[in-house]
């Protein structure tokens, strides 16, 4: 049988990529990607460009995809979480605990506090991480090397808290449905607090070293602007949400964990050295974000009850009943959502995850048109997409 | 038996790196020696020969000092450059090859010698060939009227500074080939950017330079040396601690510009927009390999020397040091100002193209031009 016509009609590259017979004259196409230093990952990027301007830009993406959705319809409810950690691979935490959440919202499970609180520790502690990536590689995309290798020095730090606590340093499979796979050792905490004392000053230092730098803010600050209405309109969340001065935060609006019981700012883009909601926003947003989730670790350390079982509400089996539930978190790069819906069998009928970056890099060519090449990469780094993500 | 290969292995390495800095200071007393040598010589060939010959084989020996020199520094250059951005960078940067690394820029070395030689389908391959020795020919010929110590130039042509401006232009020309023939998006837009950057800082380059050339009366870089000898510990009278009117700094504020557009014409950091990695993933580099992009290293590092030399020469009273005088004096300022273009690379972020050039057009440019006239003015007072 010859290949069916319908697959014909929705091939994308067909009406997606630009046609060189479109191009005007002096105009070039420029292939950015998917082999690419700084597209964070298997992005590529088409640009059509005049000179150093760019006029259009397309996305391609799919370059990694790896059909995590489809998976999850095959393997069991606690199969699925190993899968979500390959999604944002810098913020594994955030994505598992995102997952768990639905399915506790979906199985009504309730959990104890040493749980909640071990979630808020784990949670906080990999946006550190996640942000300090974020912060250092877009250093490195502005062309400065040195505040991403000092960035590096502090998540590896983090790193080795996560790997004593389970053993992987990456991808750790460690929120379970209903609680968590190990209890925190013996010091783990100790040594949390010495890393928050010895991290705290690191922020500084970094603003030194980077935000305020003349050449930085000059190069960030006019470009890539998202106003209010856009972000709002392509369904931002996040940084690059609040980059853009809307405060808005899934932690405060849809407490999870017992997030309500903390105190803590939400930052937002103030358009310090340009207009508001410009790459520097966003970037300077993850930097306060360090600095409020200092202070979360520091009170959530303070309020861990000292007993409780992690596996307290494990249940044996996962088998929710028909229904369906939408279960949220803040992840390090935005709204991270799972919407489950359960069939009343071992296995979830389908697993649908809202990803932060799909939505963040939907804005792209918007912000992108009429600025030059070397703004490309500064955008991309400031929506700070992981393709794990976006492709899934 | 496992055990004992590490220890040989480090006997080794440590005699060879013994060797290579004791060779390093021997290269030192050598350049050290020249002026002395070449003098005996000169004595000793120019009552033999006829003076013609003995001109002739006083350039050989200094051309094949400084090819010697030349080759050799950027290997000594690079290995430093890793060192202080790893030290920047709170790591430690090369330590297998050699005590501290210093034969690493060898292993590099040779492994790019070995590595294949791709030409890309599609290349200009005449062009693609030529590209890496034009860009080093105009780094290197510049060194012939680099002046080391009294009677110590390749070349004491009276037009010696209108010929290293010249000279250094042609690396652009080097580059802007290589990134047309290489057949590459990426490093056509490299090409172009150094080209478009390079002819925009050649204008403040040549007037600032101009206001030294009012000071001393001569395009002579020997002559330049010269006017800057004397005062106390014959560091005084450098250009750059000269005052204007009794007051104005005008020589410092040139000196400041010139490095600027020093570090823009070499293309180092934060004007390394030609070869951007993090946009334009190598630049006009992108699809050399093995010894071809070594030489467009050797190029780089070639250049940034250069440039660290000609400015200690205009500004910092060349040869005629603190204290000492000769080869030294300037090696030692050269790598003084090298360290400092090292430094800002690893801390500083790059500029953006159109900064890049509203950098130069609209401030630079004025800068030197007030400057130009500041000078002039207290010539023609002076006199």
């Amino acid at each position: 049988m010859s290949t069916p016509t319908v697959y014909k009609d929705l091939e994308p590259d067909e009406t997606y990529a630009f046609k060189p017979e479109d191009l005007e004259e002096d105009e070039m196409i420029l292939n950015m990607g998917p082999q690419h230093p700084s597209t964070h990952g298997v992005l590529r990027i088409e640009l059509k460009t005049d000179g150093e301007v760019v006029k259009d830009s397309r996305p391609h993406i799919g370059y990694l995809h790896r059909n995590f959705e489809k998976h999850a319809e095959n393997i069991d409810y606690q199969g699925v979480i190993p899968f979500t950690d390959r999604m944002d691979y810098v913020g594994s935490m955030a994505n598992s605990l995102s997952y768990a959440v639905a399915v506790e919202k979906l199985m009504g499970i309730e959990l104890n506090e040493r749980v909640q609180s071990i979630r808020v520790l784990v949670s906080e502690l990999q946006r550190i991480a996640s942000h300090l990536l974020a912060i250092g590689t877009y250093g490195m995309d502005i062309g400065a090397f040195t505040p991403f290798l000092h960035a590096f020095r502090e998540r590896e730090k983090i790193l080795d808290l996560f790997e004593w606590l389970c053993g992987a340093r990456l991808l750790y499979n460690y929120n379970w449905v209903g609680g968590v796979s190990h209890d925190l050792p013996e010091q783990w905490t100790d040594r949390t607090r010495v890393f928050l004392d010895e991290f705290a000053p690191v922020i500084e230092e970094l603003d030194q070293l980077l935000s305020h730098n003349k050449i930085f803010t000059a190069r960030t600050a006019t470009v890539g602007i998202i106003p209010p209405e856009l972000a709002v309109g392509y369904a931002l969340t996040g940084p690059n949400l609040r980059g853009s001065g809307i405060k808005w935060d899934i932690r405060k609006e849809d407490p999870y964990c017992g997030y309500e019981k903390y105190e803590f700012d939400v930052p937002v883009g103030q358009g310090r050295y340009g207009p508001i909601g410009s790459c520097w926003d966003r970037y300077y947003v993850r930097v306060e974000e360090m600095r409020q989730s200092v202070r979360i670790l520091r009170q959530a350390l303070d309020v861990l009850p000292a007993e409780g079982d992690v596996h307290e509400s494990v249940p044996k089996r996962v088998k929710p009943k028909a229904g369906e539930a939408y279960g949220r978190t803040e992840a390090p790069r935005g709204e991270l959502g799972f919407y489950i819906v359960s069939d009343g069998s071992l296995v979830p009928m389908r697993v649908k995850g809202r990803s932060p970056c799909f939505v963040a890099m939907s804005i792209f060519h918007e912000i992108a048109k009429g600025e030059m090449i070397a703004d490309m990469i500064a955008i991309i780094g400031s929506l700070d997409i992981v393709l794990g993500e976006i492709d899934r | 038996m496992a055990l004992k290969r590490p220890a040989l292995e480090a006997q080794i390495t440590n005699a060879l790196s013994a060797a290579v800095i004791a060779g390093a200071a021997g290269a030192l007393v050598l350049i050290a020696m020249i002026p002395t040598v070449a003098g005996l010589i000169r004595e000793q060939l120019g009552a033999s020969l006829s003076p013609t010959m003995a001109s002739v084989a006083s350039a050989a020996i200094g051309v094949g000092a400084t090819v010697f020199l030349i080759t050799q520094l950027p290997i000594f250059l690079i290995w430093l450059e890793r060192k202080i951005a790893a030290h920047i960078q709170d790591r430690l940067g090369p330590m297998r090859v050699g005590w501290h690394g210093v034969l690493q820029s060898f292993a590099d070395g040779l492994k790019l010698l070995f590595k294949e030689d791709i030409i890309v389908d599609g290349a200009d391959r005449f062009l693609f060939k030529l590209a890496p020795f034009v860009t080093v020919m105009g780094a290197f010929a510049a060194f012939a009227v680099l002046p080391w110590g009294d009677g110590l130039v390749i070349s004491n042509i009276n037009i010696g500074l209108l010929y290293a401006i010249a000279i250094t232009s042609f690396g652009a020309i080097g580059l802007l080939m290589a990134g047309w023939a290489s057949n590459n998006k990426y490093a056509l837009y490299g090409g172009m950017r150094s080209a478009a950057q390079m002819v925009s800082y050649e204008i403040p380059t040549a007037i600032i330079i101009l206001t030294i050339v009012m000071q001393v009366g001569s395009l002579n870089l020997q002559d330049v040396v010269v006017a800057q000898q004397g005062g106390f510990g014959n560091f005084t009278n450098w250009f750059i601690f000269r005052l204007h009117f009794g007051f104005l700094p005008l020589n410092m504020i040139g000196f400041i510009v010139f490095f600027i557009c020093g570090l823009a014409e070499t293309n180092r950091n934060p004007f390394d927009i030609p070869e951007a990695e993090s946009e334009l993933v190598a630049g006009f580099h992108t699809e050399y390999s093995g010894m071809r992009f070594a030489m467009f290293f050797l190029a780089e590092y070639g250049a940034m020397f250069f440039v660290s030399a000609l400015g200690a020469v205009l500004y910092l009273g060349g040869w005629s040091g603190p204290f000492v005088s000769g080869p030294i004096s300037l090696f030692f300022k050269s790598l003084l100002l090298v360290f400092v273009q090292m430094w800002l690379r690893w801390t500083l972020p790059r500029l953006r193209v159109d900064q890049l050039m509203s950098l130069c057009w609209k401030y630079l440019i004025p800068i030197c031009f007030v400057v130009l006239i500041g000078v002039a003015i207290a010539g023609v007072i002076g006199s």
